[in-house]
């Protein structure tokens, strides 16, 4: 800190005060799930892991668990398969409407989630498709999309696409190179838009709430027992969820393409 | 759709077809059922209505300040530290980030609410004898809702504050202008691209915003997300519903088309 101006020292000080802000809910719910109390108490009185039997014990809570990770799973194959696709065309295409084409795989972000999964609701609840998971899949691939869309055209951008060239020279076939030299250098863009669909689709509630019916994900389980009680299961389920995250992350930042060129 | 390299984006768009845009229109069709305007008449002239409306856009506005109020200092921090620090500052952003909009709200009751830690610790301080109420009304939406956003600022700030010359602010500091000084006359003005960018961003996420509000406004605030939700899952009015998205839907996109035509070409990603 020695030599530091005073307004740097006050600016960092600002900026802790704001991490804390950042991280305090991340950090308060290991503490609860750890309680031995009967009910939420903070400070805890004493530790245990009962919160976290109880999350284990109740087939409930699992079932929810396994419906979020296998939707999760296909959504984020299913973004792969048509997303990868989409991004090469919009990157190396020339053709009349490609502009419209950006716009529209990006517009699922901008459009309110609570607008999509109203949308989707009317016409699933006539195709009487509320409840099946592979309806969720499909209206949380469609949120998937523009995450994949935004890594991968980064990724291709930045593409040196003489290497391309080079196979083809050495007469490789279109799909050789495609196969054999363009994906596998592709592959940290790959991994990123792959594991970020995939938490996409873990963490979505919204959608959820409306075309899950009674087979429940996990975020509307959560989502449920939050409306009506606060119950510490939650909390030991919160912790779960926070210690994917990480590891998704961790496995991002060895494996994708940086958090940062991701961020931009 | 003619020409080179069409052909890939076909699977995506039939899907973005079928499950996204014709629903969307479809639903947004049944606002003008019986070839009348009375559910927008609704939506924006019943006193009851209309507050909601007010309430969303002044939330929406609240939180986009507090953002920036917050995010800038962060943005600008992660900007200009070593790239050590830059890297744990970004993973402490992004973590909050990452983590499930759940289980933040979740975390945010059990510190807010009437037994909850804050009050625990006030009381116990002595600082005031009945708790405050900080959840299930406006302060406990607003302060969710902040720190849901907040990365959203962060993000764009940094960027904007990277993409400042440092040989201005050498040439600034040569020249004898104070630290503030360079802040104020320099960064701000060469950064407001961060600052608009981070504000649109935020000020349109906030307006479809559903959790924060349903969860932590307890009924007692009510934006426009959560009206849609009651009119279809409680009321199962669909054209009133499918009026205020169409009203929601309007104004998500006019922030943006305004916002583009603010933005510097250059800026524009």
């Amino acid at each position: 800190m020695k030599g530091k101006p005073l307004s740097r020292r006050l600016l960092i000080v600002a900026g802790a005060l704001i991490y804390l802000f950042l991280m305090l809910p991340i950090l308060v719910v290991f503490p609860i799930s750890l309680s031995s109390a009967p009910y939420l108490q903070f400070p805890p009185p004493g530790l245990s892991w009962q919160w976290y039997e109880r999350y284990l014990d109740d087939p409930q809570w699992i079932d929810a668990t396994w419906r979020s990770l296998y939707i999760g799973g296909a959504t984020a194959v299913l973004a792969l398969l048509l997303g990868v696709p989409l991004a090469f065309s919009l990157v190396r295409g020339r053709y009349f409407g490609r502009v419209l084409v950006d716009r529209l795989a990006l517009a699922p972000i901008i459009v309110p989630t609570i607008i999509l999964s109203v949308a989707v609701y009317g016409v699933f609840a006539k195709l009487k498709l509320i409840g099946a998971w592979y309806g969720l899949v499909l209206a949380h691939t469609v949120l998937a999309l523009p995450f994949v869309v935004l890594v991968m055209t980064a990724g291709l951008r930045d593409f040196d696409r003489s290497l391309e060239q080079a196979a083809e020279g050495l007469g490789a076939s279109r799909w050789r190179t495609l196969s054999r030299v363009t994906l596998p250098l592709l592959r940290p863009s790959l991994v990123s838009a792959g594991l970020l669909a995939f938490i996409s689709s873990f963490d979505e509630v919204v959608v959820a709430l409306f075309l899950a019916g009674a087979n429940m994900t996990l975020p509307k389980k959560m989502f449920d027992n939050i409306l009506m009680e606060i119950d510490p299961t939650i909390a030991s389920v919160s912790v779960i969820q926070i210690l994917l995250v990480t590891v998704v992350m961790v496995l991002i930042g060895r494996f994708g393409r940086g958090l940062r060129d991701s961020a931009r | 759709m003619t020409g080179r390299a069409a052909w890939p984006a076909l699977p995506a768009l039939i899907l973005l077809f079928v499950f996204f845009l014709f629903p969307v229109v479809r639903m947004l069709g049944f606002s003008l059922e019986g070839g009348t305007l009375e559910w927008y008449a609704k939506a924006l002239g019943e006193g009851l209505y209309l507050r909601v409306m007010w309430n969303t856009f002044e939330i929406a506005l609240l939180v986009s300040l507090l953002c920036l109020l917050l995010g800038y200092p962060l943005g600008f921090l992660i900007a200009t530290t070593t790239p050590g620090w830059a890297t744990m500052g970004f993973i402490f952003v992004l973590l909050p980030l990452w983590t499930s909009v759940l289980v933040r709200t979740y975390a945010w009751m059990v510190l807010l609410g009437r037994n909850g830690v804050f009050n625990r610790l006030l009381m116990d301080a002595g600082i005031t004898s009945d708790p405050i109420p900080m959840l299930h009304n406006f302060t406990g939406v607003l302060i969710g809702m902040v720190h849901v956003l907040l990365p959203y600022m962060v993000l764009p700030i940094y960027g904007a504050v990277r993409r400042v010359d440092p040989a201005v602010v050498a040439a600034a500091a040569g020249l004898g202008a104070s630290n503030w000084r360079i802040f104020w006359r320099i960064y701000i003005p060469l950064t407001l691209n961060g600052i608009f960018a981070g504000c649109v961003l935020v000020f349109v996420l906030s307006l479809g915003f559903f959790i924060t509000p349903a969860l932590l406004g307890g009924g007692r605030v009510i934006m426009i997300a959560v009206l849609i939700e009651q009119q279809v899952r409680e009321a199962l009015n669909w054209p009133f519903a499918a009026a205020l998205s169409a009203v929601l839907l309007v104004a998500t996109f006019a922030v943006y088309a305004l916002a583009q035509r603010f933005t510097q070409p250059e800026a524009r990603t």
